[in-house]
């Protein structure tokens, strides 16, 4: 062979590289994943023409009544004049600014933590506040104190996504202590101790949670001395805790499992007792390792606060439930149910991500 | 030596710490003794003082206690029942009714979850980019919105707004899609099917056979048989040449349009459809994440492995990755399925009537029994969610790593 032809640049394929490459390997790497590709691709653009003719093209934005979506498409005018409801629900609409200022204060101790800028002192100064300060805060505000000249409001008018977020968050906040008791319990040497967390985890966990829900409404007023009656809300936060706090309790537990016997050892030797060598070594590993899980299981909880409805509080679905029933409008259902599903989505896929990078930023070890 | 000294220290410590007491309260066995007792009383404590009051309360109200509503007539009618059921039976019936209805479901939803669920996972792990990004889609989104949104959609939005029985969907005149549900037609043997079954099961078993014998030859020999293919062939062909050889004793009963609704074949009523939608999609969101974590689990070596052997890709996958992928698997998918059987108690906000529409609702709002009632509710569920798990675990041993 000679030199010239050495020499001589052998240039790529072109069908390997580019565009066409692309396409090539990811969309026709063989004639089976072809075929598959043609069918999928013929129905993504037959269903998404006719989805964003029904959600933008046909549907009508602006106005205020049902004789404003003329245009056959989707109405998301109804999603707007409802809007106020579908956060609030039947609260006073003089008094929506008391909850506006607790979504402020919400805001301004969850959004910092988004931040690599903000010390972590802060951060966590932050979350203290956020669990201890400012549940009763919260609470001051939204239902009201005479002293402080705020209008009581009793607890059957709050609704929409703030009661959706009530329980959420009243749900964490009371679930995670009780679940790290219950932990510890079942990890307990004591057989009395470990028998009865054994049995409150497994039975929470094993009946669904409107039979919790339908227990709590109907059994709760029988179980408490005459005279003594319970509000609506409390009896479901009561619920929705004792079952929430027996699957934190599984998660818990896991961390405590993953932490080396070494590290319990070591507590021992160095003279700390069975609360301190918890508090001070080994449930703060062990609940860094769970956070990715205790988020997940927070995910759950927030879709499971819709279970609610079945013992009359108005949570946010229930609210978009009972106004698309309004004979004013036409058939809104699906519109309602697409705006429903797309807050819970938003909440719930945002959540999910975070979790995601926290078990990133917290894998301190070896990746492979 | 050590003995003695070992009496010393322990001497000395007693005598700094003065007195029975101290020494007391730090013995470990003691002190959890003492705590034990503790916890105890509190917990009797507990349950006495809500069974006391729950007594109080039931006499002041006027509720009876025990059983005896099981067998008193509940004078109520349930839209769908498996079982024969019409007004003038009894409550204990009503359970029953309910009872099936959520196992229909659940079992229903179980199956058809299983099967999207694998495909979606599958599918998010192709090399084909369209598939994988919409597998990650239908992941992300139905897993993320609450599943008695997704009830309700399906129900209000989608088969509730479908047209009325006179404008009915309906494919080859056979099959119809209304407001008022699905209509299909149903089968009516006539003489001679029950031949066509005998032969049937005689083919399932002969293929069971026919496995046996090919896997006991394979691991002799090492020679394949196609023992799959000759199966599954067999259960189709010799029935069919059977019931065609018999003139096809079947015959099926077409629903048909009479007054205002179908009559005739299989119905399905929309509750059922919605609440089964629902349920299959949401869980096969999870299943598929399973099942891809599952099979991502295995590691990549294995792959290469199998393909430094020259298996085929479709023989790497079968008879590799998913045994290996299936011990990851199987427990998270366990607790899916369990999930899945709690979830459908959901029924009751559409009226499908399950376990707790027609007994948690109904019939403890007509008997007002409410403490046997949850009490009965709540322990079905245990003993369903105990009893899939007791099987899941023996599956899973079957499956588990075997060391020699």
């Amino acid at each position: 062979m000679s030199d010239s032809a050495q020499a001589q640049v052998i240039r790529p394929p072109k069908v390997d590289r580019g565009v066409i490459g692309w396409i090539k390997q990811n969309l026709f790497p063989s004639w089976f994943s072809g075929i598959l590709t043609v069918v999928l691709g013929y129905f993504i653009i037959t269903s998404l023409i006719s989805i964003i003719d029904w959600g933008i093209l046909r549907a009508n934005f602006v106005g205020s009544t049902a004789a404003d979506c003329s245009g056959g498409g989707a109405c998301w005018v109804f999603i707007g004049t409802r809007m106020d409801f579908f956060i609030y629900g039947f609260y006073p609409e003089a008094e929506h600014w008391r909850i506006n200022l607790v979504y402020l204060v919400f805001g301004l101790i969850i959004v910092p933590q988004f931040f690599k800028a903000v010390s972590s002192r802060i951060k966590m100064i932050l979350g203290i506040f956020g669990v201890t300060i400012f549940p009763i805060f919260a609470f001051v505000m939204i239902y009201g104190s005479e002293t402080l000249g705020l209008t009581h409001v009793a607890t059957s008018q709050w609704g929409g996504l703030t009661l959706t977020l009530i329980l959420a968050y009243v749900g964490i906040v009371a679930a995670i202590p009780i679940g790290i008791l219950l932990a510890l319990g079942r990890r307990s040497d004591m057989p009395l101790v470990r028998a009865l967390c054994v049995v409150f985890i497994e039975f929470w966990r094993g009946v669904p949670l409107i039979t919790i829900l339908f227990m709590a409404s109907v059994m709760l007023p029988l179980f408490l001395p005459d005279g003594v009656t319970f509000d609506r809300l409390l009896r479901a936060l009561i619920g929705i805790t004792l079952f929430q706090s027996a699957y934190m309790a599984e998660v818990i537990r896991g961390g405590l499992q993953a932490i080396p016997k070494g590290q319990y050892e070591a507590a021992e030797a160095m003279g700390l007792g069975y609360w301190r060598s918890m508090g001070l070594i080994i449930l703060p590993q062990a609940l860094k390792i769970v956070i990715p899980g205790i988020v997940n299981t927070l995910i759950s909880l927030f879709k499971d606060t819709t279970l609610v409805l079945v013992v009359g509080l108005f949570d946010l679905l229930r609210t978009v439930q009972a106004t698309i029933v309004d004979p004013a409008w036409r058939n809104v259902a699906t519109e309602g149910y697409v705006f429903a599903a797309f807050v819970f989505w938003v909440f719930c896929y945002g959540m999910s991500r975070y979790s995601q990078m926290l078990e990133e930023k917290l894998h301190t070890g070896h990746k492979r | 030596m050590r003995l003695s000294l070992r009496n010393d220290f322990m001497a000395d410590k007693r005598s700094v710490r003065s007195g029975t007491f101290a020494r007391l309260k730090n013995d470990p066995t003691i002190r959890s003794r003492t705590f034990q007792i503790l916890t105890a009383l509190v917990v009797v404590y507990f349950f006495w003082t809500i069974f006391q009051n729950t007594v109080d309360n039931m006499e002041r109200r006027g509720i009876s206690t025990g059983l005896g509503f099981l067998s008193s007539q509940a004078g109520f009618g349930i839209v769908m029942s498996l079982i024969p059921y019409n007004e003038t039976m009894t409550y204990g019936r009503t359970f029953w009714v309910g009872l099936l209805n959520t196992l229909l479901v659940s079992s229903l939803g179980i199956f058809f979850a299983t099967l999207i669920g694998f495909i979606v996972g599958i599918g998010r792990l192709s090399k084909n980019w369209l598939l994988s990004t919409m597998s990650a889609i239908f992941v992300d989104t139905f897993r993320n919105i609450p599943l008695l949104l997704q009830i309700f959609f399906w129900y209000f939005a989608v088969l509730r707004a479908l047209p009325g029985p006179r404008d009915s969907i309906e494919l080859w005149d056979m099959f119809f899609l209304n407001n008022r549900g699905a209509f299909l037609p149903s089968p009516v043997p006539e003489a001679g099917m029950n031949f066509v079954w005998f032969v049937l099961l005689a083919a399932i078993v002969g293929a069971v056979v026919l496995y046996r014998w090919a896997r006991k030859r394979q691991d002799a020999t090492g020679q394949l048989f196609p023992a799959i293919r000759v199966g599954i062939a067999m259960v189709v062909l010799i029935p069919a040449v059977v019931f065609l050889a018999l003139g096809s004793p079947m015959s099926w009963d077409v629903p048909e349009l009479r007054g205002f609704n179908f009559r005739g074949g299989i119905s399905v009523i929309p509750e059922l459809g919605a609440l089964l939608l629902a349920l299959t999609i949401y869980t096969a969101a999870f299943i598929a994440e399973i099942v891809r974590s599952g099979i991502q689990a295995v590691s990549h070596g294995q792959t290469e492995a199998a393909s430094a052997l020259g298996l085929k890709r479709g023989t790497t996958l079968r008879l590799v990755i998913i045994p290996q992928a299936m011990r990851v698997i199987v427990p998270p998918l366990t607790s899916q399925y369990l999930n899945l059987t709690k979830n459908s108690s959901l029924a009751v906000a559409i009226g499908y009537p399950d376990l707790v529409s027609v007994f948690m609702g109904t019939t403890l709002n007509q008997t007002g029994q409410a403490v046997e009632i949850v009490a009965i509710t709540m322990l079905v569920y245990l003993t369903i969610s105990l009893v899939i798990s007791f099987l899941m675990n023996i599956y899973n041993k079957a499956m588990s790593l075997k060391e020699r």
